[in-house]
């Protein structure tokens, strides 16, 4: 059991919303904890459209989503926000009352916060792999299907299929080689969007004779118990063939989901969280949910009504981390109490 | 993940078409998804059959894509969980047989992407990255069973 960290507020989600409310929790003195699915902070603009130019952030006549990202990571950076990546939040418990809200946040790495404030920014929910339409491949899910590797060791003596042409079918052909007894990959076309080098390396070892790769795609699945024995694999000649094999692991890259939040006993409306428009609280005080996540009469989604969203949360957060302070507005262009906190004065 | 008010997601206008070189003027603007320029108003007509068969024939704007009339219809099938940039494969299309030479092969991007998707057919497109114009009048596509 790890310790549980005590916070003001937990951010659900490090899409370019949630790290704009660090910014604006910092400047009113909260600290923050982000939890993000990801490896990395940005969402879908890292994610999704890192290079691909948007051309509707204030100030920005264009600007590319990593840019962004990257932007918002200096701007926050005074305010020393701490990262949970690649954790997914499960639970969320309330320990409070509408007054003095206490939230505690379980995540699927069992990392626990507790905080007195929620901002669930969590976009279009968690990104998780995509699963292809295949009948009855569930049943072998975690058993023989992976869409991601957390144990090498599982594969060690086994004949692993990689489905996929990106860098995650390439990096664990690559790296399961020396550990599977036969590594074949499987791509719809003689392409790859992988890294070059990995790609070559890839070439090199089908070359050798130590891994097969087969321009297919797979169609069904056979087996028996969760364990797989074979895939049905129709070859670009439109051929079909049966391929043995213990497990498989599709790389179709990643999906959104709502996942988990519908158990938090939020209300939903069509998968998105309603809050009012002043504050952006939810039905449950002290749970506020900023950027694409949300709904409300008018609502745009898009990345500057998140940035407005996550002010006024801000505001409104304030008066539950510190029932007792008067919050004062204050301008980051006249307040030397705001630029201290920036580390510009 | 479907329904009409996903065109609230057009989140990076037609960001997708060409890899714009950042930050430089010729570059500028790329292929946006047709606001301007093209003749506005004139309409056409594209066919969705779906993977049952069922056919829903709908008003396109010329200049606009293939995903975007298919969204403002509430056509079911067509996800377009990333707004059109072409980022998702979640608006995947089989171009009807009699269309594929008109509508042409998808660019090294949208071919990237396809990857993405599943049961990837000689005749797959991503509807985001096909522009409705007038010699496309009377398209038919095909959604897949499932966007993945």
């Amino acid at each position: 059991m790890n310790d549980v960290i005590s916070t003001d507020v937990a951010i659900v989600g490090a899409g370019p919303v949630g790290l704009f409310s660090v910014f604006e929790l910092g400047l009113l003195d909260m600290k923050c904890h982000l939890i993000d699915i990801l490896s990395k902070p940005g969402g879908q603009c890292a994610e999704l459209y890192p290079e691909k130019p948007i051309y509707d952030i204030p100030g920005y006549p264009i600007i590319s989503g990593q840019d962004l990202v990257d932007n918002l990571m200096k701007q926050i950076h005074p305010f020393g926000p701490t990262f949970h990546l690649g954790e997914m939040v499960e639970q969320v418990e309330s320990l409070g009352t509408a007054d003095r809200p206490l939230f505690r946040v379980g995540t699927d790495a069992g990392t626990t916060v507790e905080s007195k404030v929620l901002i669930v920014a969590a976009g279009g929910g968690s990104f998780q792999p995509k699963k292809p339409p295949i009948p009855g491949l569930e049943a072998y899910e975690n058993a023989s299907v992976f869409y991601s590797v957390r144990k090498m060791e599982h594969f060690r003596g086994r004949r692993v299929v990689i489905v996929g042409g990106g860098d995650s079918a390439l990096d664990w052909a690559l790296n399961l080689h020396p550990i599977a007894s036969r590594i074949t990959l499987i791509h719809r076309r003689d392409a790859f969007r992988a890294a070059p080098h990995s790609v070559n390396a890839m070439r090199a070892l089908v070359a050798d004779g130590q891994m097969d790769f087969v321009l297919g795609q797979v169609t069904a699945v056979k087996g028996e118990a969760r364990q797989l024995t074979a895939l049905v694999l129709r070859k670009e000649s439109g051929e079909t063939i049966d391929l043995p094999c213990d497990d498989m692991l599709p790389f179709f890259g990643l999906t959104m989901k709502l996942g988990p939040i519908a158990d938090w006993g939020l209300n939903l409306h069509e998968n998105l969280i309603p809050t009012d428009t002043e504050k952006f609280e939810t039905s449950t005080p002290g749970i506020f949910a900023v950027g694409d996540i949300n709904t409300y009469p008018g609502k745009l989604k898009l990345i500057l009504c998140g940035f407005h969203e996550a002010a006024l949360a801000a505001q409104r957060a304030h008066h539950y981390v510190f029932p007792d302070k008067k919050l004062v507005f204050q301008y980051t262009t006249s307040s030397t109490n705001l630029q201290r906190k920036l580390g510009v004065s | 993940m479907s329904g009409p008010r996903r065109t609230a997601l057009f989140r990076p206008p037609g960001a997708c078409f060409k890899k714009a070189p950042l930050g430089s003027e010729a570059g500028g603007f790329p292929g946006a998804i047709g606001r301007s320029g093209d003749a506005l108003g004139a309409m056409t007509k594209v066919t969705f059959m779906d993977a049952k068969g069922e056919a829903r024939t709908v008003d396109a704007q010329v200049g606009s894509t293939v995903m975007e009339t298919a969204l403002r219809n509430s056509i079911p099938g067509i996800e377009a969980e990333c707004g059109g940039a072409c980022a998702c494969a979640t608006c995947h299309v089989y171009v009807a047989e009699d269309w594929t030479e008109k509508v042409g092969k998808p660019s090294q991007m949208e071919e990237d992407m396809l990857d993405f998707a599943f049961e990837v057919r000689p005749n797959s497109r991503l509807s985001c990255q096909i522009k409705v114009s007038e010699e496309l009048d009377g398209l038919v596509v095909t959604t897949p069973a499932r966007q993945g």
